[in-house]
């Protein structure tokens, strides 16, 4: 039924094989329509086979079933677990893949404009291909060594588009970081791996997260390491790689230096697919947390919470206009994992579930739209400082237009997508936990106040500005797609998104809770005035509001000492305290042995070697001392 | 005439056919052809192999001859492969192919080199096909003894001292080795009574314990020496970096997977109870080796030291996995085995040709090459990533059966061991990165360096050759583990 599922991986693939072979055999504009256009089909074939998903063969009996479209086995490692590769749908894959192709879509036509003229534009359209394809590969994975496959790939392909501009050295140190960091933290992944696996005996996601009689809840049952049960470390682990890649505390550090690589990378990839995949992680493993691990949830929750407040007060700090979008990313997909976190699995229980996954859609789209805007912004004043822009909305007047329409999305104003998802979010929490709830609460009204100071700074503050360029607005590639995600965010709200996504794969109704969607709206207002009435003109408030909470503005600016603190533990204690000591150690002791060896066995040659002298003499000297000495030992014993 | 005795045959017939050479395209004429004849064979090989396997062979070894040649002490020259031999023996052949490629311009005296190259490869061949122990060791010499006027000849820097390092450090491990040898062969006792140098008889008899305890560590740490194995590896760093391309590409290809070769077929095959009593205590060393080696290259300096303390690294969790004594971790080591045997060859073949460029390893005085020599340093950002373990590259596979299968020991110690290794993955990711970044990217901001130029031809055979080779491995790696499973008896 879903054979024709199975070109939408391999025809990434086989694009970037051929445009990185191909590389500058081709003229840039070839390698880019060649990209766009296996995409397209990419995308058409994922259209499909959500429609044909939800629409026509999915649900059966009322439950949305898991269907295997495809699965061979690649490496067979022991009797019982093998690695496959193959294509898994249901309801939240298949979303994903409309997500993923329509965002890497718009993309790949917005880079036309966006990289004109760029040198290395074949090996951005390949390695364009390449992150698609490691990123549809990754949702669509059947088991947990597949997602942690692609999951490297996708690292990869960050790690390169990050350092796109190989010569400017922020970008490679930046680079460097988001690999490292995601590493580390996939290093975690992988031992988390190896203990699920060990005991539950599979990969396979059908059998690990099958909600009745769930084998490895079973097997692990009453087994415990330390104190805690080894399916809460297990599980803990596998999650302690999502917050890597989702750029929770403490691993978020990469993120914002990832704005390093080109814009419309950013949009892609650490906007609205791969970041999202520590959510997308935990909400493919949701049963398992929920059945076996409860508590682990909780610490998900929290988390989520804390770094959703952080990255908020952060990002309203912030100049660098893709830094702020940055900590904005962060502190969203921090709400999707607190609404995994609070989520039930049956009913109404697992509302968390569905709206954190209906804030991964609509999120995905505005988002993208922001950072596309930003970069036709970039593409304008070529700078990404706040304060090289001002009163843009003369001249950029589609940019302004979807600009505010992504800001009102992301704040929370009615219509637009990102208040029915948010709203969700918060109702859930409401539901669970009150402190959780205000947490979330807050950082609605931070989210509007730091977006609107962005959108002011940007599009109307200073507005006499004078500009060296006169900014002139993008070319229709590049709005092209800002028109075309402005009106999903308009649009994709209304989606009746229960109805196809929910914990249990049932569907199941939803209204909006009016009480919790009046206080939100409330605060996202109070957000935008405060916003407004600061940043719209130039005025001096701002600085006056900087300098009487001045240590908190201080520190929220340097992002709360945590790249120091990694810094610290990096440079000074893994290479300054472990390193450069082992490197020592090898070359002065352990070689210093083998030397040592080889100069005594030198020494005693150099001694010794005068008792060959050739003089009879001393051969006789020699001679008869020795026969003294044992006539002596006779006599004596 | 056995076919596997072609192996050992055809570089003799290559060493004949170098003395009538006059001149250096001759030489090359005579090792390439060689070269390929001995890749064709390997391949022919494997798909006899499983030709075999499939017609339902389940024999231990395969295509075995026997021939008697030193009646008094029973010392046969005895040749026969198992899965294991056969990718060993396709992995020799794939690196002396292309180091053949690798060492084109190798000057002066190219003809003699060529030689000794040859030499190198017949003790590397005949060490793999033979199943009798005492011509083991005596092709592992053959093979040792080149080394030493290899690096001593044509290498760089302190070459006499590394040249001499490198040669007492390795005859030093096999004189515990031959001790070793004999003693399996004098307290073997066959079921005819008679003493036997065939591991494959010696197999089946009964070994003392309290005389397995006495050869485990005798001959674990004899090839574990040319394993890299912590506290021995010191003569690898600096060995490779004073080798020549070529040397270097088949001594951490090729030489040392001798040593976990021998760990397993004596070591750990001959005497599998001391093995399981005394595991820890290597298992300790090795799982030193693995994080250590990571360590320590972090912070060097020299392109080839960097790789050095990757390959004692890399091969430290050979050495580990083959320790935890159960299938699937030892299929893992042979996999990574072959898999670091590719790409440590080919970090050496471009670390070569950069240094042939730019008449330095310093990393310091190395920037912005990607503009340069795109060529190059793509592939060198390739071979980083198969280093690391991308998936698709072949470190990945191996990295995993390995970590799966130890995991699944069922105690805690093993485990815990494991986990540390783990965290290899990270370290590796580390030291590559900082090296790619380094060297790389950037700007090039030294002017001789911008007349550089790219790969040529013959370089680019070496380069292509290795890298297709871990992308097939990496992305088609069941039938690499088949063959490797089906011949572990564990």
């Amino acid at each position: 039924m879903f054979t024709y599922t199975l070109p939408i991986l391999v025809i990434p693939a086989l694009m970037f094989i051929f445009l990185g072979l191909m590389d500058n055999k081709f003229k840039p504009m070839t390698s880019g329509i060649l990209g766009t256009i296996g995409l397209g089909i990419v995308a058409i074939l994922s259209y499909i086979a959500a429609y044909d998903y939800f629409f026509s063969v999915g649900l059966i009996d009322g439950i949305y079933q898991k269907i295997i479209a495809f699965n061979f086995e690649w490496l067979k490692i022991t009797e019982h677990l093998h690695i496959d590769l193959g294509i898994l749908l249901d309801p939240i894959s298949v979303m994903m893949l409309v997500v993923i192709s329509t965002v890497s879509l718009m993309v790949h036509i917005y880079s036309f404009g966006y990289m004109n003229g760029e040198r290395g534009f074949q090996r951005y359209y390949a390695l364009l291909s390449l992150f698609t394809f490691s990123m549809l590969g990754l949702v669509v994975a059947t088991n947990i060594f597949q997602m942690y496959i692609f999951w490297e790939l996708v690292g990869v392909s960050s790690y390169s588009l990050i350092g796109f501009y190989y010569t400017k050295k922020s970008a490679i140190a930046a680079s460097k970081k988001a690999f490292i960091v995601t590493r580390f933290a996939d290093f975690f992944f992988l031992v988390g791996i190896l203990l699920v696996s060990f005991y539950s005996e599979t990969f396979d996601f059908i059998s690990l997260t099958n909600p009745e009689n769930n084998e490895l809840i079973m097997k692990t049952a009453g087994l415990s390491f330390l104190g805690i049960s080894v399916l809460s470390w297990g599980m803990m682990l596998i999650f302690m790689g999502g917050v890597g890649k989702s750029a929770m505390l403490p691993f978020h550090i990469w993120l914002p230096d990832a704005m390093e690589g080109p814009t419309p990378v950013s949009a892609l990839i650490h906007a609205a697919t791969m970041v999202v995949a520590g959510v997308f992680l935990v909400a493919r493993l949701f049963p398992v947390y929920y059945l076996g691990t409860p508590e682990v949830l909780t610490i998900i929750a929290y988390i989520g919470a804390i770094t959703s407040l952080f990255a908020a007060i952060v990002a309203c700090t912030q100049t660098d206009i893709k830094r702020v979008l940055a900590f904005s990313t962060i502190s969203q997909i921090a709400y999707m994992i607190t609404s995994l976190g609070v989520s039930g699995l049956a009913g109404h229980e697992g509302l968390g579930y569905m709206a954190s996954m209906f804030h991964l859609f609509t999120h995905a789209f505005f988002k993208a739209l922001l950072f596309l805007g930003a970069g036709a912004v970039i593409h304008a004043v070529h700078s990404n400082e706040m304060s090289a822009m001002g009163g843009l909305n003369k001249y950029l007047k589609i940019t302004n237009i979807t600009f505010l329409i992504a800001c009102l999305a992301i704040a929370g104003i009615p219509p637009f997508s990102g208040f029915f998802s948010k709203d969700e979010i918060l109702v859930a929490a409401f539901h669970s936990d009150k402190i959780l709830f205000a947490c979330l609460y807050f950082c609605a009204g931070l989210t509007a106040f730091y977006m609107f100071r962005l959108y002011f700074n940007i599009f109307w503050n200073d507005n006499n500005k004078e500009y060296e360029h006169t900014p002139h607005e993008a070319p229709f590639v590049m709005t092209f797609p800002l028109i075309f995600l402005a009106t999903l965010t308009c649009v994709c709200g209304f989606i009746p998104f229960s109805h196809y996504v929910s914990a249990d794969a049932m569907p199941f109704e939803t209204h909006i809770n009016w009480a919790i969607a009046s206080a939100s709206i409330g605060v996202a207002l109070i957000g935008i005035g405060i916003a407004t009435k600061m940043y719209f003109k130039k005025s001096e408030i701002p600085d006056k509001v900087a300098d009487t909470v001045k240590g908190l503005y201080t520190s929220a600016y340097h992002k709360f000492y945590f790249d120091e603190i990694w810094v610290f533990v990096t440079k000074r204690i893994i290479f300054e305290g472990i390193s450069r000591p082992i490197a020592w150690f090898d070359r002065h002791v352990v070689d210093g042995f083998m030397n040592g060896l080889s100069w005594t066995t030198n020494f005693v040659s150099q001694k010794t070697k005068n008792l060959q002298s050739g003089l009879v003499q001393d051969y006789v000297t020699i001679f008869i001392g020795g026969a003294l000495v044992i006539v002596l030992i006779m006599i004596l014993i | 005439m056995d076919f596997l005795s072609l192996f050992v045959i055809i570089p003799v017939l290559m060493l004949l056919g170098f003395i009538p050479c006059r001149n250096i395209k001759q030489v090359r004429a005579v090792a390439v052809i060689g070269a390929t004849i001995e890749l064709g064979l390997a391949i022919a090989l494997l798909f006899m192999f499983l030709n075999e396997r499939n017609l339902g062979n389940t024999a231990d070894m395969l295509f075995m001859a026997d021939y008697l040649w030193y009646p008094a002490l029973n010392i046969h020259y005895a040749v026969g492969v198992d899965g294991i031999s056969v990718v060993m023996i396709l992995l020799s052949a794939i690196i002396v192919f292309t180091g053949v490629f690798a060492s084109w311009n190798i000057q002066p005296l190219t003809r003699d080199f060529f030689i000794w190259l040859t030499l190198l490869a017949i003790g590397v061949y005949g060490f793999f096909i033979s199943i009798d122990m005492f011509t083991m060791v005596l092709f592992y010499e053959t093979a040792l003894i080149p080394m030493y006027l290899l690096i001593g000849l044509w290498g760089t820097g302190k070459k006499e001292y590394s040249a001499m390092k490198l040669t007492l450090m390795l005859m030093g491990g096999s004189a515990f080795l031959i001790l070793g040898v004999l003693g399996i062969h004098f307290s073997a006792e066959t079921a005819d009574g008679s003493l036997s140098f065939n591991i494959l008889e010696i197999a089946k008899a009964n070994i003392p314990m309290e005389w397995q305890r006495v050869f485990f560590p005798l001959t674990f740490v004899g090839f574990g020496v040319l394993g890299a194995m912590f506290p021995f590896h010191t003569w690898s760093p600096d060995g490779h970096a004073s080798a020549p391309t070529a040397v270097s590409m088949l001594h951490a290809g090729v030489l040392m997977k001798l040593g976990g070769y021998g760990c397993y077929r004596i070591a750990i095959c001959l005497l599998p109870e001391a093995a399981s009593e005394m595991a820890w205590i290597f298992l300790l060393l090795t799982g030193i080796s693995v994080v250590y080696g990571a360590f320590g290259a972090i912070k060097q300096t020299d392109l080839k030291y960097i790789n050095a303390y990757s390959s004692v690294s890399h091969c430290g969790l050979v050495l580990f996995a083959l320790l935890m004594l159960n299938k699937t971790a030892m299929t893992g080591a042979i996999m990574q085995m072959l898999s670091h045997g590719l790409m440590t060859a080919l970090f050496f073949a471009l670390i070569g040709m950069i240094y042939g460029r730019t008449h330095t390893r310093d990393i310091r005085d190395l920037n912005g090459l990607m503009r340069i020599m795109p060529f190059l340093s793509v592939c060198y950002v390739i071979a980083g990533l198969a280093s690391l373990g991308l998936p698709g590259l072949s470190g990945f596979v191996a990295e995993m059966t390995i970590f799966v299968g130890s995991f699944s020991h069922p105690d805690m110690f093993h485990r815990v061991l494991t986990i540390i290794a783990c965290s290899s993955i990270v370290i590796t990711a580390v030291y590559i990165l900082r090296v790619v970044g380094k060297i790389l990217y950037g700007v090039c901001t030294n002017e001789e360096h911008l007349k550089l130029t790219d790969a040529v031809w013959y370089e680019k055979i070496a380069v292509i050759g290795l890298i297709v080779c871990v992308t097939i491995i990496g992305m088609f790696p069941h039938w690499v583990s088949d063959i490797i499973s089906g011949s572990i008896n564990w």
